[in-house]
């Protein structure tokens, strides 16, 4: 029984385990509920396809969350950033439009995100309402510019930055999505910079507790300056995925991503709180949330169901969280045990 | 003469004077700590004991006056968080030295990271290190708290150990330990008397702020009391009894003596 209960610590120790778990019991049930569908690669493809602009939101918001901070701007960007890129497209004939386009998108992101950083850090507003004003603004100035209008990009398929960003690589005879392996190396490489990297651990400390951070030297207002520009720059490239995936910029692109990107980061167990961040958790978080929808249509019960049921997967993974985080999970598998057979608790306590 | 008598002090302040707009919140300062020396610093709020420790610690720089650490001379317009770490200067507050949520090691390098190339952190080193503080200057051996525990699972009086651990880690020529003991019950003050025990043993400096006359009394040398922005007093261990200590400032605050001269 000790032995159990050590292997359940270790498990718990696992980052991003409980969503991960979530995620597979969530297949497991489409595969019985849904097996027509579901046991062929072309749901997953599509998944793979759709999900990576809100899962780059969402790595991006576990940043920012985990810093103790809010971005409620970052759909706006995706709008913004989708604009700037299909406009240079469209205005310049030449073979350096698009890179020249993708840089001044990502441009544009920093540009939003600094502005936020200096409101939240340096004016002092809190982030929530800082944000909340560039959405609505950002949103309205990318209305203006773009007229209001749509800008079919068509062409862009031909190009190189296609190919790499939003193109098909084979894999054992799959066309996997490119933006699934760019969002996935994303996620990768801010788990090295939160986990392993002083900046990381930089805005882990102030989100924990901004005056510890400020007596052992962080400069503060200078980290979450950086922190907001990071995450414009990440929501740009959420609004880049995008646009070039479906070919076109459209001006309330990735109005829908606010939610589903807030969800994925708190079903993956960052704290809203502050000084906790799992990118892992983030990353399945994404998936979950971007595979219920398709998911709960194909099983052929009524659409009616689709939200109630969203609602219970968002609860039960962070219910799970919190009772398997650190410390709970052996109360918890005691618990269960006792629940199971309330006699045995008090042999086992005798046996040990 | 003066050169020696400098060279063995950890700290000296010459007329230290800071105003808020027109409000003096510091007066003439002149105070020295020597090399191995565990000051008591006393007054009641608002007698000026944070303002001196924000400046000691690079908070902010003070309006006019000298500092010296270990003898040098400190530039005061550079003068910041990070400097003072540099010249030696460690702070341990009551309640905010250490993020709880974190775990140990990163508590023990934060903001000071011991990195690999492009910012990276060398965890496996930093672990190294803090293990090694934790076992042999905390001493913290077989209570089931690794490098790996978070700070939250730690006892008031522990967090407070990793704090001078720490402290001593980074080399300080002076270690200000600012209401290290408020809102701990009486074991955990113990144990935060033992680590600062320690700082001594370890030939280092110390200014201990504290509201309580019991523990102040134990641990200093020395007693340098404050009030209304000026030291007022200046008394030496073996001058004065904890029960003279007592009745002395008791008077002092019902304004029943007005400067002494000891």
């Amino acid at each position: 029984m000790k032995k159990g209960s050590s292997f359940l610590k270790f498990l718990g120790k696992i980052e991003g385990l409980p969503v991960a778990a979530v995620l597979a019991v969530l297949y497991g049930i489409l595969i019985v509920a849904a097996p027509r569908v579901f046991t062929g690669f072309r749901i997953y493809m599509s998944f793979l396809q759709t999900v990576p602009p809100v899962l780059v939101c969402a790595l991006g918001l576990t940043l920012v969350v985990t810093a103790g901070e809010m971005d409620l701007s970052f759909p706006a960007v995706v709008a913004l950033s989708g604009f700037v890129f299909a406009w240079v497209f469209k205005t310049f004939h030449s073979p350096w439009a698009p890179w020249a386009g993708l840089v001044l998108a990502l441009a544009c992101g920093a540009l939003v995100g600094y502005i936020n950083g200096i409101l939240v850090a340096k004016v002092g507003v809190p982030s929530i309402m800082a944000t909340l004003a560039a959405q609505f603004f950002w949103y309205g100035a990318t209305i203006l510019l773009a007229n209001g209008l749509q800008l079919n990009i068509k062409e862009v398929t031909t190009t190189l930055v296609h190919t790499i960003f939003v193109g098909r690589i084979t894999i054992g005879q799959v066309p996997v999505p490119m933006q699934a392996i760019w969002s996935m190396g994303l996620a990768i490489f801010l788990w090295f910079i939160l986990n392993r990297h002083k900046f990381g651990e930089e805005i882990t400390f102030i989100g924990d507790n901004a005056n510890v951070a400020r007596v052992m030297g962080i400069d503060v207002v200078a980290t979450r300056v950086k922190l907001f520009t990071v995450m414009g720059v990440i929501a740009a490239f959420a609004g880049l995925l995008l646009t070039l995936e479906i070919n076109v910029f459209f001006p309330t692109q990735g109005s829908g991503f606010l939610l589903p990107a807030m969800a994925a980061v708190f079903i993956g167990g960052t704290s809203i709180a502050g000084g906790l961040g799992i990118i892992t958790g983030s990353f399945f978080g994404a998936y979950i949330i971007g595979s219920l929808e398709a998911g709960v249509v194909a099983t052929t019960i009524s659409g009616y169901w689709v939200q109630l049921i969203e609602g219970l997967v968002m609860g039960a993974s962070v219910v799970l969280n919190i009772v398997i985080g650190e410390g709970h999970i052996t109360t918890f598998s005691n618990r269960i045990r006792h629940w199971v057979s309330p006699d045995r608790s008090n042999t086992r306590d005798e046996g040990n | 003469m003066v050169e020696s008598s400098v060279e063995r002090s950890a700290l000296r302040m010459v007329n230290i004077e800071k105003y808020f707009g027109l409000v003096c919140a510091l007066r003439k300062i002149n105070l020295e700590v020597g090399a191995n020396e565990i000051v008591g610093l006393i007054g009641d709020n608002g007698a000026g004991k944070s303002t001196m420790v924000k400046i000691l610690t690079g908070v902010f720089p003070p309006t006019s006056g000298e500092l010296y650490i270990a003898g040098k001379k400190v530039d005061l317009r550079s003068y910041n968080v990070k400097q003072a770490h540099a010249h030696g200067v460690e702070t341990v507050y009551q309640d905010k030295s250490l993020g709880e949520k974190q775990v140990m090691w990163r508590n023990f390098f934060i903001g000071r990271e011991i990195t690999l190339p492009f910012g990276f952190i060398n965890v496996k080193k930093e672990k190294e290190i803090a293990n090694e503080i934790m076992v042999n200057t905390i001493g913290f051996r077989g209570k089931g708290i690794t490098v790996d525990s978070r700070v939250s699972k730690l006892s008031g009086g522990e967090r407070q150990g990793v704090a001078i651990g720490r402290a001593m880690h980074f080399e300080a020529e002076l270690i200000i330990l600012d209401e290290p003991t408020v809102a701990l019950s009486l074991k955990e003050v113990a144990k935060v008397l033992n680590f600062v025990h320690k700082i001594k043993e370890s030939g280092k400096a110390c200014i201990y702020i504290s509201h309580a006359m019991t523990d102040v009394y134990e641990i200093s040398d020395r007693f340098v009391i404050m009030d209304r922005g000026e030291i007022v007093a200046d008394i030496a261990k073996k001058d004065i009894s904890l029960k003279a200590l007592d009745e002395f400032l008791l008077e002092y605050s019902h304004g029943m003596k007005d400067k002494v001269e000891l």
